[in-house]
């Protein structure tokens, strides 16, 4: 192994999106010393990706909103890190954390060719590593040109390119209605913008809305830009069949019950050569299952990380700020990360968090309410799985379809993920069901009491050989 | 302020206008022994998407064309072999001048290197 230095920091943030990088900083601005680990070349996490250096962007902000919050955080990201108070290691994949005495050992992978391995040590931990795209299956979704939303406006944000030029966006959330925005404004034509749900959910909570007055303008400013556009908006409606061979040509839009069944007969084509679809997001929560942190089910079906009102999840010395916690946006992601940060300096210093820890708490409550609200609206109804076709893929690595897993349910048996999992492959290739796993679930049921939502035991693939030096360092 | 009538049909409406970008100079790489241009800083896939390849790998069992999907490195369907090396992710992986890709079939196996 590298040697890492010998003292084990005072706190490691794994994460520098903008949950983990408010934590950081603000850490760092109350004297502790930081570690903060990101996978990607450059802090900014989903929300604030950038066009990389090396293509002269003159307005990234032109990709964001509030790009002066992030413009601000990478200041003092860097005067902390000049001071050496902290340390930020980029292109530092953690792939797991173990406890270890009073703190916590990190596994990273490094290199270029994210080869070569690295321990670390903290004596506390900040998990922020955000979330990933949720994906319902549906018949074609595996041709080339159907793309993720939100990974559409992650290569857009940060390659400048786009998957067509004729791009229908589907699925649910307003996260769609950014994406539909964005690639609009790039240039492409957005024929339609297919929503599964309907808005007219939100009116049903009048409050919840009057309170968060900034997502309410976000709503109407979004649906401004889309008419701009021409963009048509189509709710209680979602893709049910693509076309094309070997790329997308087109897609067939359903309307849908409430429960999210397609209404028969009432398909209708619209031509397109990308599909950008998505349904939301799912935290990322392999580190924190990795070190036992209790897990329960949040308004939108996901499972999300138990924590109390500073943060700290079940797991001793872990906090964990941001998506991990639930899909909220942006600012929740900000105001959490700054209060574990302020609950992790109270523990480090032994006093209690200051005064502004209760207006960040306040405020994290309200917006979470919005939260609430969006995933209550935007949870997929139990009829999705009536889009399915027998040869439907549902794990696109290992190519098992909706069939085999109803097959294994129906007559083999399996009751619950875990042996739909054994007997199907469902979930055990590349991406370890990272795209698959909730819609096996929906499918197959939860797994069993004994296991673990979506647990693995490495965050990442490993090489052998790192796993192997690991094995030799710690047996040492 | 009006910038166009159609802002859809703006022919100055791309990413990189949006972004105000000025990239250093592109530069080659290939896709399947065809030459496809690449900017300093985009992705393999980037690159190929730019070029309007959105498939670079055929799946192991049916083999059936993928190429990028979550665009950020969790899915694993961008796989492509580079310069003879099978199983990376595109959507991650920096062009470099020069790399050769090439569409990965399978696993990736049948090519991996000594
Ligand atoms: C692809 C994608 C695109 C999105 N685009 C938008 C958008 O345009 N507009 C919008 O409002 N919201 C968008 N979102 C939602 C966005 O996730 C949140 O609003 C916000 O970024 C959440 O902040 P966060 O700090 O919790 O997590 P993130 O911003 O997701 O940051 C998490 C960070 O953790 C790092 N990480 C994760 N696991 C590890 C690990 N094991 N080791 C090391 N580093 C790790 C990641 O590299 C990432 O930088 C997007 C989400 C996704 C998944
Ligand atoms: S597109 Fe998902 S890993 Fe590259």
């Amino acid at each position: 192994m590298p040697p890492s230095s010998p003292d084990p920091a005072e706190v490691a943030v794994v994460g520098a999106g903008p949950a983990g990088l408010a934590a950081a900083v603000t850490a760092a601005d109350a004297g502790l010393d930081v570690l903060l680990l990101d996978a990607a070349d450059a802090p900014g996490g989903q929300y604030y990706r950038a066009p990389a250096p090396g293509l002269g962007a003159a307005r990234p902000e032109a990709l964001h909103h509030g790009w002066g919050t992030f413009t601000a955080l990478t200041a003092r990201l860097a005067r902390h890190r000049d001071t050496g108070r902290l340390r930020h290691l980029t292109g530092h994949q953690v792939w797991a954390v173990t406890r270890t005495g009073e703190g916590h050992t990190l596994h990273a992978l490094t290199g270029p060719d994210g080869r070569d391995g690295v321990t670390l040590r903290a004596r506390r931990l900040v998990l922020a590593t955000g979330a990933v795209e949720r994906q319902l299956p549906f018949p074609g979704w595996t041709l080339p040109g159907v793309v993720g939303a939100a990974g559409a406006q992650a290569m857009l944000k940060s390659g400048l390119v786009l998957p067509g030029r004729r791009v229908v966006v589907a699925g649910s959330g307003p996260l769609l209605q950014a994406v539909a925005l964005s690639l609009a404004r790039a240039g492409a034509r957005v024929p339609a913008l297919v929503e599964a749900a309907g808005y007219g959910a939100y009116a049903r909570a009048p409050q919840v809305l009057a309170a968060n007055p900034d997502r309410l303008a976000e709503g109407v400013r979004h649906r401004a830009g889309l008419a701009r556009y021409g963009v048509r908006m189509l709710a209680h409606r979602a893709v049910t069949a693509v076309h094309g061979t070997e790329r997308v040509e087109g897609v067939t839009v359903s309307r849908l019950d409430p429960a999210w069944r397609p209404v028969p007969g009432t398909g209708r084509r619209i031509d397109c050569d990308a599909l950008a679809v998505g349904h939301g997001l799912v935290p990322q929560l392999d580190l924190a299952l990795g070190l036992g942190c209790a897990t329960r089910t949040d308004a939108d079906g996901s499972a999300v990380l138990e924590r109390d009102e500073d943060l700290r999840t079940t797991a001793s010395g872990v906090w964990a700020a941001g998506e991990t916690g639930g899909i909220g946006g942006v600012r929740i992601a900000l105001a959490e990360g700054e209060l574990a940060a302020l609950s992790v300096i109270a523990d480090a210093r032994g006093g209690r968090p200051p005064a502004r820890a209760a207006g960040l708490r306040r405020r994290r409550r309200r917006m979470r309410g919005f939260a609430a609200l969006m995933g209550t609206v935007h949870r997929p109804g139990p009829g999705w799985t009536e889009w399915l076709a027998p040869d439907t893929e549902v794990c696109r690595c290992e190519e098992v379809t909706a069939g085999a897993i109803r097959t294994a349910v129906d007559e083999m048996g399996a009751g619950d993920s875990r042996t739909a999992k054994l007997l199907t492959r469902a979930g055990m290739g590349w991406c370890q069901g990272r795209t698959c796993g909730f819609a096996i679930r929906a499918l197959a049921g939860p797994p069993g009491p004994d296991a673990t939502p979506g647990r693995r035991p490495l965050a990442c693939p490993v090489p052998l050989t790192t796993l192997a030096r690991t094995a030799r360092s710690e047996d040492a | 302020m009006r910038r166009a009538r159609r802002p859809d049909r703006d022919p100055a409406r791309t990413p990189a206008g949006l972004a105000g970008a000025a990239p250093g100079p592109g530069f080659e790489i290939t896709f399947d022994g065809r030459p496809v241009r690449a900017l300093p800083g985009q992705s393999i896939a980037a690159a190929l998407w730019a070029a309007s390849v959105l498939s670079w790998r055929t799946t192991r069992v049916n083999g059936r064309p993928r190429g990028a999907f979550c665009g950020i490195g969790s899915c694993f369907e961008c796989l492509a072999t580079v310069n003879g090396r099978p199983n990376l992710r595109a959507c991650l992986q920096p062009a470099r001048p020069g790399d050769a890709v090439t569409t990965q079939e399978g696993n990736g196996h049948a090519a991996l290197l000594p």
